[in-house]
């Protein structure tokens, strides 16, 4: 089974990103950048099938050059090999221009399953699975928190807002994990040095037959980024016996009880 | 605005109209559209006409193939809206920032090359259609404007605007569409599904929400957060976290990928405060934290901040308020 993973690098959720006042981007110089935490179960869920049914895993991501990292952890971790689509003029791109790209890198070799996030800890609009989806003409199975196949099929369990529903689907298809999926293995010493002997492609949307159609035109700008209203915290106090009570102070207050 | 209809994308749930469709139709009516009208897919859809006149839906396009539900909704669902949009021209589609309502919204986007802006807080429509929404957990307000292309689409977090009804009127028109439902799609087949067994108001619902993360140490305290909801009349949430480790079901998860509540009080147990979940509780009226680090950033939006063990705090507060009931 020959699995794609999608993969993106993110700041540091442990440091807060900082959009740009004035070029409205995200300012990557302040942040540590690390393979999306929420991407590892994606690889992981793709190496797990590529080591039950046979095949390889491609890791396809778009991003600055130093994303090249996240496809780096990747192939740590154990995909075969990985694609890096980046361009000055994918700066900024929107959901829609992010699908456009990453499907156009994903058709390049056959391929049987795309595994995405949910959605990316930076951005999070959570429409890119299915957008990507539609452009390859399959499936999407999205917030899938369990998967298995055997090998023709693919069954998952989706989240949805009160409860779970089963799905089986044909393959090829998309599927969005949730994280907690799986449990991601931590790169080997020999997975590390490893990465340098596997290949690792760098393209361009001109590459990839997109440099008409990227990014999409009269999509959407930001027009402001302000600091949100802060809740003002309130009083913390160390439990000498009466935290309890302070509560009941507080709920009483409040007239919950 | 120009001349166009807003729409608005309802689901219904067991029966009834999402409360999405609601707060969603109830915001289109002030937008200044010609027409604000309701899209509504599956079987139950013509039940739910009704309401969304209500709600301020002069049409109501509904197509009740049972298709919409056996299979994933998206790709059925956009590829049936696709040739109405063609006609009826929208200006614009709101949508609920639901798991299908995110499927439909992506698939649309790609299928009609179409914008879409995801997390909607607010929006206003002038000279322009602009979407205000935030990121990085709440911190960044960020106001995005469509361009030309319409529709344009946009996906809002629960909750973001507030449903209320209109006096009663003459019922919405309502508009069969034919399903369609390609072959490619019918690949994809719900073959079960499952709903965990409630007791008390639900999680959004709740005006007190008690929720407990990692820093309960084991899943079976998760019963001692039920005692006290129980107590309170209130809910039991968790964080992603307590459901990532197969604590507690997923329909407990409150943050950016699961419930968004606004309750009177929220008691946040063991929760360290990442931005996953403080995105989906950051509206409650007071705030609680109990927490056994003082520098966990619970405590910077906490009302009331306890520094100390969760489970002793809370076995002397389930003592306190049976004592206050008995």
């Amino acid at each position: 089974m020959n699995v794609v993973v999608c993969v993106k690098l993110v700041p540091d959720p442990n440091t807060p990103g900082q959009l740009d006042p004035e070029t409205h981007r995200l300012r990557r110089d302040l942040a540590d950048a690390v393979l999306d935490p929420g991407d590892e179960f994606g690889v992981e869920a793709g190496l797990q099938l590529a080591e039950a049914h046979g095949g390889e895993v491609r890791v396809v991501s778009m991003g600055p050059e130093r994303a090249v990292d996240a496809v780096r952890k990747a192939l740590a971790m154990g995909a075969t090999k990985g694609v890096l689509v980046c361009d000055d003029s994918l700066r900024g791109a929107d959901a829609l221009t992010t699908a456009k790209v990453l499907a156009a890198a994903i058709r390049r070799e056959p391929y049987d399953l795309v595994i995405t996030a949910t959605e990316s800890t930076d951005g999070y609009s959570g429409i890119v699975p299915q957008a990507l989806a539609e452009l390859l003409g399959v499936p999407a199975v999205t917030f899938a928190s369990e998967m298995s196949s055997d090998g023709s099929l693919l069954t998952a369990t989706r989240q949805t807002e009160r409860g779970s529903e089963t799905v089986v689907t044909g393959l090829p298809c998309v599927v969005a994990v949730t994280a907690g999926v799986n449990e991601p293995r931590y790169p080997t010493l020999r997975g590390i040095m490893g990465v340098k002997s596997k290949p690792l492609e760098r393209l361009t949307p001109t590459d990839l037959g997109l440099a008409a159609s990227v990014p999409t035109p009269t999509g959407q700008t930001v027009v402001s980024v302000t600091m949100a209203g802060q809740r003002q915290a309130g009083e913390v106090v160390r439990d000498d016996g009466d935290g309890a009570h302070r509560i009941v102070e507080l709920l009483a207050r409040l007239r919950v009880i | 605005m120009a001349n166009g209809p807003v729409w608005v994308f309802a689901e219904v749930v067991d029966g009834r109209v999402a409360p999405g469709a609601l707060e969603l139709l109830t915001k289109a009516r002030s937008l200044g559209a010609a027409d604000v009208e309701a899209v509504c897919l599956g079987p139950g859809a013509r039940e739910a006409v009704g309401e969304l006149g209500r709600h301020g839906a002069s049409t109501v396009y509904i197509s009740i193939d049972a298709g919409f539900v056996e299979l994933l909704m998206g790709g059925p669902g956009a590829d049936t809206l696709a040739p109405l949009i063609a006609t009826r021209k929208p200006e614009l589609i709101l949508f609920p920032g639901t798991h299908d309502g995110r499927d439909l919204a992506g698939r649309l986007a790609a299928k009609l090359d179409l914008p879409v802006i995801a997390n909607g807080l607010d929006i206003e429509t002038g000279a322009a259609i602009t979407v205000t929404s935030t990121i990085f957990g709440v911190t960044q307000v960020v106001r995005t404007e469509f361009g030309e292309r319409r529709p344009a689409l946009a996906l809002f977090r629960p909750k973001a605007f507030t449903a209320s009804a209109l006096p009663a009127g003459p019922a919405p028109r309502t508009v069969e569409v034919p399903a369609v439902i390609d072959e490619r799609h019918r690949r994809a087949r719900v073959v079960d599904r499952s709903t965990p067994v409630a007791t008390g108001p639900a999680l959004e619902e709740a005006t007190v929400v008690v929720s407990g993360g990692r820093g309960l140490q084991e899943p079976a305290n998760f019963e001692l957060l039920h005692e006290v909801a129980g107590l309170l009349h209130g809910a039991v949430g968790a964080s992603r976290a307590a459901v990532d480790a197969g604590w507690v079901p997923y329909s407990m998860q409150v943050g950016q990928t699961g419930k968004t509540v606004k309750p009177t009080v929220y008691i946040a147990c063991g929760i360290s405060g990442a931005m996953q979940h403080t995105v989906g509780m950051r509206g409650a009226q007071a705030i609680v934290a109990i927490n056994r680090d003082p520098e966990a950033p619970i405590f910077k939006l906490a009302d009331l901040g306890i520094v100390g063990d969760a489970l002793t705090v809370l076995r002397q507060l389930r003592d306190e308020l049976r004592s206050r009931s008995g």
